[in-house]
């Protein structure tokens, strides 16, 4: 479980994140939404480590990151998988190169075991074909199946995934979504995605967290979305006409 | 609005801050190193990327440059009195002492330069030094100290350098008819101080290493997109070849004067 308790982040006069607090459970995918400027991939880039936060703190199964020492901090790192908007995939390396990566870096595996792990991931995310491909020569959607193995070869605790479905077309972002939800069952880890897109918000978001101005305006399950009053939500979740239509069916339906 | 002495203190401070930041990041380059198993690796292959695929371009400069030199003090050194040996003296002290060593590291802060600052700019803006960094690994380490050691085998590349040069000053100045192999030869040996080949190795290694950090520097902190990193890769030649001169000044007062 990740605990965030009254975090704090400002870059010189602007305050990007204004006291937010929350938590964030194991085996559960959570959906960090909200517009552009509100402060999602800052508040991401915090439980990273990457942002340091002024106040508050951040606790990661009970460990406090601010009181961690940097072999510890450097450990927890270890234990996180990312799979970033634009996949971040090394050019200079093949797929299977790609997710070796972590193990070359951080475990003293022989290379036979290392190339079973990968393996095992590559299959998990139906890629062992694009093995010895480089990441130019395959499509957006599999170099994001590339980062999720990428990410999870380690296997982590905790998985950031920011935007996963940028850029693709909305079958592919599907199986994505899809693809994180089976994967966060299934290695029973806290997965936190930061997300435009509301077709994941109705797929995956088993928690939902609404940010505005660095504030926590909203929280809540895919369910409750549908039932909320929250103007600052129905304005950012239904602004197409086509959600308005699914809400409104939604609860004609419970009713 | 601003005054003039204020615009020169903004700009002052604004490069003493990038100089503290640059010695920042060599500080950063030698902590917590890679593994040498996946260093050894990346050391080879940034040989072959700087040194080795540099040969290429270093031998056909040197070659004409070389030549070059040798026409032009030959016209020039037009007078009877003068011995035609001079020629192959002067020569070998243009190509030893500043052409290798100087005139190559400009152009290498050109092609390597550029090629290192683009390299690691590019894998700025698509996030892929935020990747290292979020796997817990030193992604200076892993960029950088790899293209340092490379470079430390860039003084090889200046040696082939004073080889062609000189060996194209003497095809040039023997075939184009301009004096004697023996006279060429005899100006080669001429008042030959050893120090000078000392003098020229040692500002090698001190440039390369200003070839290998100064581009990475500014390809490591650079922000923006693909516009930007085209843009780094020109200030990064500017200033490996600002530094390179001002350093040539400096050890050439230090050590010959």
């Amino acid at each position: 479980m990740i605990e965030v308790r009254d975090i704090h982040k400002s870059f010189g006069d602007a305050h990007v994140l204004k006291g937010i607090s929350t938590t964030f459970e194991k085996g559960k995918t959570n959906l960090v939404i909200g517009q552009s400027g509100s402060g999602k991939t800052v508040f991401l880039k915090c439980l990273l480590g990457l942002f340091t936060p002024e106040e508050g703190d951040i606790i990661y199964d009970g460990k406090i990151y601010s009181n961690l020492s940097v072999d510890e901090r450097r450990n927890l790192r270890q234990e996180m998988g990312m799979v970033f908007q634009g996949s971040a995939l090394f050019d200079s390396m093949t797929v299977a190169g790609n997710v070796q990566f972590p193990l070359e870096m951080f475990t003293k595996q022989s290379k036979s075991e290392m190339q079973d792990r990968v393996d095992t991931v590559l299959k998990r995310v139906n890629l062992i074909d694009a093995h010895h491909k480089f990441p130019s020569e395959i499509s957006g959607g599999m170099q994001k199946r590339v980062a999720i193995a990428r990410a999870i070869v380690m296997n982590p605790k905790y998985l950031f995934c920011d935007e996963p479905n940028s850029g693709l077309d909305p079958k592919t972002a599907i199986l994505i979504d899809d693809l994180i939800k089976e994967i966060t069952e299934e290695y029973d880890i806290v997965t936190i995605i930061n997300t435009h897109d509301m077709n994941s918000v109705m797929q995956i978001g088993e928690k939902i967290l609404f940010l505005k101005n660095g504030l926590k305006e909203w929280e809540g399950t895919k369910h409750e979305i549908f039932k909320t009053d929250n103007e600052a939500v129905t304005g950012f979740v239904y602004s197409s006409d086509l959600f308005k239509k699914v809400r409104q069916m939604y609860i004609e339906e419970k009713n | 609005m601003l005054f003039l002495p204020e615009v020169v203190y903004f700009y002052f401070m604004n490069h003493l801050a990038q100089i503290g930041s640059y010695f920042l990041m060599i500080r950063e380059v030698f902590k917590k190193p890679t593994k040498w198993r996946i260093m050894k690796t990346l050391i080879l292959k940034e040989i072959d990327e700087l040194v080795y695929s540099s040969l290429g371009i270093i031998i056909f400069i040197s070659f004409f440059i070389g030549a070059v030199v040798t026409i032009q003090t030959a016209l020039n050194l037009n007078n009877p009195l003068i011995p035609k040996n001079l020629i192959g003296f002067a020569t070998r002290q243009s190509v030893i002492l500043e052409f290798a060593p100087t005139f190559v590291s400009i152009i290498m802060a050109g092609k390597v330069g550029s090629y290192i600052t683009s390299s690691i700019g590019t894998m700025r803006v698509t996030e892929q030094i935020d990747a290292l960094e979020v796997m817990g690994v030193n992604a200076l380490n892993y960029l950088v100290f790899p293209k340092i050691i490379a470079m430390l085998f860039y003084p090889f590349a200046i040696a082939i350098s004073m080889y062609v040069g000189i060996f194209g000053g003497w095809l040039a100045g023997v075939f184009g008819g301009f004096l004697t192999s023996a006279d060429f030869v005899t100006g080669l040996t001429l008042d030959f101080i050893p120090f000078h080949i000392a003098y020229a190795f040692i500002k090698t290694v001190i440039f390369a290493l200003i070839i290998a950090t100064v581009p990475a520097f500014h390809g490591f902190y650079m922000k923006g997109g693909a516009l930007e990193v085209g843009k780094a890769s020109t200030t990064a030649f500017v200033w490996t070849s600002v530094v390179i001169i001002i350093l040539n000044y400096i050890l050439t007062q230090l050590l010959l004067g």
